[in-house]
C-alpha cells in the first residue's frame, strides 16, 4: 500500500476552494499586463482598468480547470522520459535560484561563479534520487541581465536531466526557449517532449507582475510547462491561520490556472507554491517550519482535488551550515512531501531560506530522497506467505544471508544509503578516520564530480546553444563569457 | 583464456554450478590447474573483494561468490601440486563463558567459512580451558572470542593468560570482538588482534596467520 498523508477533510477542501473562488470573483486579482486584462475581459471577467484588477467569475474558473491537464511528462536532453507527473508519483529536484553557495573549503557562504555551477550540474547528473536539475543558483560572474539564460545554458551543457528554471525578465524568455528548441531540434518536438518547467510567481497578495504574467503566457503559448509559485506569508502577507493561508494560496494559484488555460487550453502546469510561515521574531520566512511544510502538503491535496499535478518548495532548511538543523528540516520536509505525494519536490541542497545552495548538502539530501522514495513505495507482501518455508530454511541453515529469498528481495526491499550516512560500527568508523558528515559529503562531491562523464548532448545542439548564449551576452555588452572549467 | 575469464565472471555472479562445470571444461581443454586457479577462481574472487570494499556488492554476494569459488576449488584441488594448494587455515571460535549472545560470533563463522577456513565453532558460554584445549586438539593457529556483555569481557583475558602459562602464545594467536569491545581493550588484555565486524575479523585472522608464518 502506498502510504499517504492527509491533512484536510473533503469538506474542508471544498470550503477552502469555495472561499478562494469567492475572493477571486468579489475582490479579484491585480494583473500588471494590459494584454492579459483584455483577454480576461473578452472571456467574461470584470476588469477595472484603473486598478488593474480582474474579477474572475466562477464559470471562467470552471472552464480553466476543465482544460488543465491532470498529468504531463518531462524528458531529458535526449528525449527520454524521466518524469511522470501524475497521481502520487514523487520526483525530487534541487531547490532553485539561490544567490549564494556554501563553500566547503572556507566554510563561508559566498557568491557563486561559473565554475561552481559547472560542478553543480555535473554532480546532479550523478545523483540517482534527484530526477531533475534546477537552475539552482545564480552565477555572479555574468551581468544580471543574462543570469537567468546563462544558468539554463550551463545546465543544458553539463547535465542531461530536465531543468526546473525560470526567466527573470520578459526578454529572456525567447533565448531560453530557443536553447530548448536547439536541444530538441524543432518547436514541435519541444512541445511534444517538454525539457523544462518554468517557475512563475504571483506576488502576495493576489497580484501578477508584468514579468511573471507574461512568462506564464509565453510558456503556455509554446507548450512549456510552468509551476505556479504562490508565496503567502502567514500572519504578514496572508492570514496568520494555516487555513487562511491556504485560501489565499488557492486563490492566487487558481488565477494562474485561468491565465494559462485562457491563453492556451490544455497547456501543462504544476499546482505549486512556496508559502511560508512568517517568523515575527526574526522577520523571516522559515522553510523548515513545520507550519510551512503543513501548508505545502495541504495545498498539494487541494491541487490534486482540483485535478492538477503538484509541486512544492519543501525538503530544505534555514540552517547556515551543514549541521543537525539542516538535516532535520530537510529530512522532515522531504518525508512529509513524499507521503503527501507531491509530484515535483523542490528543495534538496538548499539552506538559508532558499538563498544558499550547498553541493555537500545536495549529496546528503540525495540520500534523504532515496529513503523517502523507499517510504513512498510502501510495504507489501512479496514472497512472504505462506511464511513457514522460509522459517524452516532459517532454522535449518541457521541464517538467511545467501537464501534465494534474500537474493531475490534484498535490493528491492531495502534502500542502501551511500557513504555520507554512517552505518559502520564505532570501531570501524574510528579506524576509517572518524570523519564528520561534512567531510564524507565533501569526499563524495569530489568523487562524483571527478568521475562525471561529459554530457552526451549532440555536437550540433551544443554549438547552437553556445551561439545563442554568446549572442545574448553580446546584446548585453559582454564580449566573452567566463571560462567554464576550473 | 576466454574460458578463464568466463569462470571469473560466473564466480562473481555466485553461480557455483557453472563455475564447477566450467572449471572441468578448462582443465579438459588443457589449461594447467594452477592457471585455472589463479586466472579464473582467484581472479574472480579478487574482483568480488574489491566490489565489496566499494559497496557495489554486499555480504550475500560475497558469500555466494565464495561458495562458487569452492565449487571450482573442489575440482582443481586434487590436481594441484602440494605447494600450489592455497590454505586458509583453521580457527577456533566461540562466545565466552557467561555470555549467550552469539549472533556476531556466528557471522564471523560464516565469513571465515566463506573465506575457506576450517571453523571449529564451540558455540556460546565457552570456558577458557575449552578454547585452549580445542586449539591444541585441532592444531588451530587462531582463537576467536566474542562477548556482548561487559561483565563477560574479562573471560577473554583468562584465555590469553592461559595460553601464555602453557607456552602457547607464539603458536596460537587470539582475536577478540563484540559490541562493547575496542582495539584498546584488546591491547590491554594482551590479545593479538581485534575485529570490528565479520569482514575485518577474517582480514585480521589472515594477517595473524601470515605473521605467524605457519597455517
Amino acid at each position: 500500500m502506498r502510504p499517504l498523508l492527509r491533512l484536510l477533510s473533503d469538506d474542508l477542501i471544498e470550503r477552502i476552494v469555495s472561499e478562494a473562488r469567492d475572493i477571486l470573483s468579489a475582490l479579484g486579482v491585480e494583473i500588471h499586463n494590459p494584454a492579459l486584462l483584455d483577454l480576461l475581459a473578452a472571456h467574461g471577467a470584470n476588469v477595472d482598468r484603473a486598478t488593474l484588477r480582474a474579477r474572475l467569475p466562477g464559470d471562467l474558473i470552471d472552464r480553466a480547470l476543465k482544460t488543465a491537464p491532470a498529468s504531463f511528462a518531462l524528458y531529458d536532453v535526449f528525449g527520454e522520459r524521466t518524469h511522470d507527473l501524475s497521481g502520487d508519483n514523487v520526483h525530487f529536484t534541487p531547490g532553485s535560484a539561490a544567490i549564494n553557495v556554501l563553500d566547503h573549503e572556507s566554510g563561508q557562504i559566498r557568491r557563486p561563479h561559473t565554475a561552481d555551477y559547472v560542478r553543480y550540474a555535473k554532480l546532479v547528473g550523478r545523483l540517482d534520487h534527484i530526477a531533475a536539475q534546477s537552475t539552482a543558483f545564480i552565477p555572479a560572474d555574468v551581468p544580471e541581465a543574462i543570469s537567468d539564460s546563462y544558468r539554463l545554458f550551463l545546465s543544458l551543457l553539463y547535465c542531461e536531466k530536465p531543468v526546473v528554471t525560470g526567466a527573470f525578465t520578459i526578454q529572456s524568455f525567447e533565448v531560453m526557449r530557443n536553447m530548448q528548441v536547439a536541444v530538441r531540434g524543432s518547436a514541435a518536438a519541444l512541445r511534444a517532449k517538454p525539457l523544462t518547467v518554468f517557475s512563475c510567481c504571483p506576488t502576495a497578495p493576489l497580484k501578477w507582475s508584468d514579468v511573471t504574467s507574461q512568462n506564464l503566457v509565453d510558456c503556455a503559448r509554446h507548450g512549456i510547462p510552468v509551476e505556479y509559485i504562490s508565496m503567502p506569508l502567514s500572519g504578514f502577507m496572508a492570514p496568520v491561520t494555516l487555513v487562511g493561508t491556504l485560501v489565499q494560496h488557492t486563490a492566487e494559484t487558481l488565477s494562474g490556472v485561468v491565465l494559462t488555460q485562457l491563453t492556451s487550453p490544455g497547456a501543462p502546469a504544476l499546482y505549486g507554491g512556496s508559502p511560508a510561515a512568517f517568523d515575527v521574531r526574526y522577520e523571516t520566512t522559515p522553510m523548515g517550519a513545520i507550519e510551512t511544510q503543513m501548508v505545502d502538503c495541504a495545498y498539494s491535496e487541494i491541487g490534486k482535488r482540483l485535478g492538477l499535478p503538484t509541486q512544492a518548495y519543501i525538503g530544505l532548511s534555514d540552517a547556515k551550515l551543514l549541521d543537525a538543523q539542516a538535516g532535520l528540516e530537510t529530512g522532515m520536509g522531504a518525508c512529509l512531501a513524499a507521503l503527501a505525494g507531491i509530484n515535483s519536490i523542490s528543495g534538496p541542497g538548499m539552506l538559508d531560506f532558499e538563498s544558499c545552495q550547498s553541493l555537500e548538502k545536495l549529496v546528503l539530501d540525495n540520500e534523504i530522497c532515496g529513503m523517502c522514495l523507499r517510504l513512498a513505495r510502501g510495504l507489501e507482501p512479496r514472497d512472504d506467505f505462506p511464511a513457514r518455508p522460509i522459517f524452516e530454511e532459517l532454522l535449518r541453515e541457521k541464517h538467511l544471508l545467501i537464501a534465494d529469498h534474500t537474493r531475490r528481495h534484498l535490493r528491492a526491499e531495502h534502500y542502501f544509503t551511500g557513504p555520507v550516512i554512517v552505518r559502520a560500527n564505532l570501531s570501524r568508523w574510528r579506524e576509517e578516520g572518524a570523519s564528520t558528515l561534512g567531510e564524507r559529503a565533501h569526499r563524495e562531491v569530489e568523487r562524483l564530480v571527478a568521475g562525471a562523464t561529459p554530457s552526451r548532448l549532440p555536437e550540433g545542439a551544443r554549438r547552437e546553444i553556445e551561439r545563442l548564449m554568446a549572442a545574448e551576452a553580446r546584446r548585453h555588452g559582454l564580449a566573452d563569457l567566463p571560462g567554464r572549467e576550473a | 583464456m576466454e574460458i578463464l575469464k568466463r569462470i571469473a565472471a560466473e564466480l562473481e555472479r555466485g553461480h557455483d554450478q557453472q563455475v564447477g562445470q566450467m572449471t572441468r571444461e578448462a582443465l579438459a581443454a588443457g589449461f594447467a590447474p594452477k592457471q585455472v586457479l589463479d586466472e579464473g577462481l582467484i581472479a574472480g574472487m579478487n574482483v568480488v573483494g574489491e566490489k565489496f570494499r566499494v559497496h557495489e556488492i554486499f555480504l550475500p554476494d560475497v558469500l555466494l561468490a565464495a561458495r562458487a569459488m569452492y565449487a571450482g576449488m573442489d575440482v582443481v584441488k586434487p590436481l594441484l601440486l602440494k605447494e600450489e594448494v592455497p590454505v586458509a587455515g583453521k580457527a577456533v571460535i566461540g562466545t565466552v563463558q557467561g555470555d549467550l549472545h552469539d549472533i556476531g560470533k556466528n557471522l564471523v563463522g560464516i565469513m571465515l567459512k566463506g573465506a575457506g577456513f576450517e571453523v571449529i565453532d564451540l558455540g556460546n558460554d565457552v570456558a577458557p580451558e575449552r578454547f585452549v584445549a580445542a586449539a591444541e586438539e585441532h592444531g588451530a593457529p587462531v582463537i576467536g572470542m566474542s562477548a556482548l556483555l561487559t561483565t563477560t569481557m574479562p573471560v577473554m583475558k583468562k584465555v590469553v593468560d592461559l595460553l601464555r602459562q602453557k607456552g602457547l602464545s607464539e603458536r596460537v594467536k587470539t582475536i577478540v570482538g563484540g559490541a562493547p569491545l575496542s582495539a584498546d581493550f584488546a591491547r590491554e588484555i594482551g590479545a593479538d588482534a581485534y575485529g570490528y565486524d565479520g569482514v575485518s575479523a577474517v582480514d585480521r585472522i589472515k594477517a595473524l596467520i601470515a605473521t605467524r608464518g605457519v597455517a
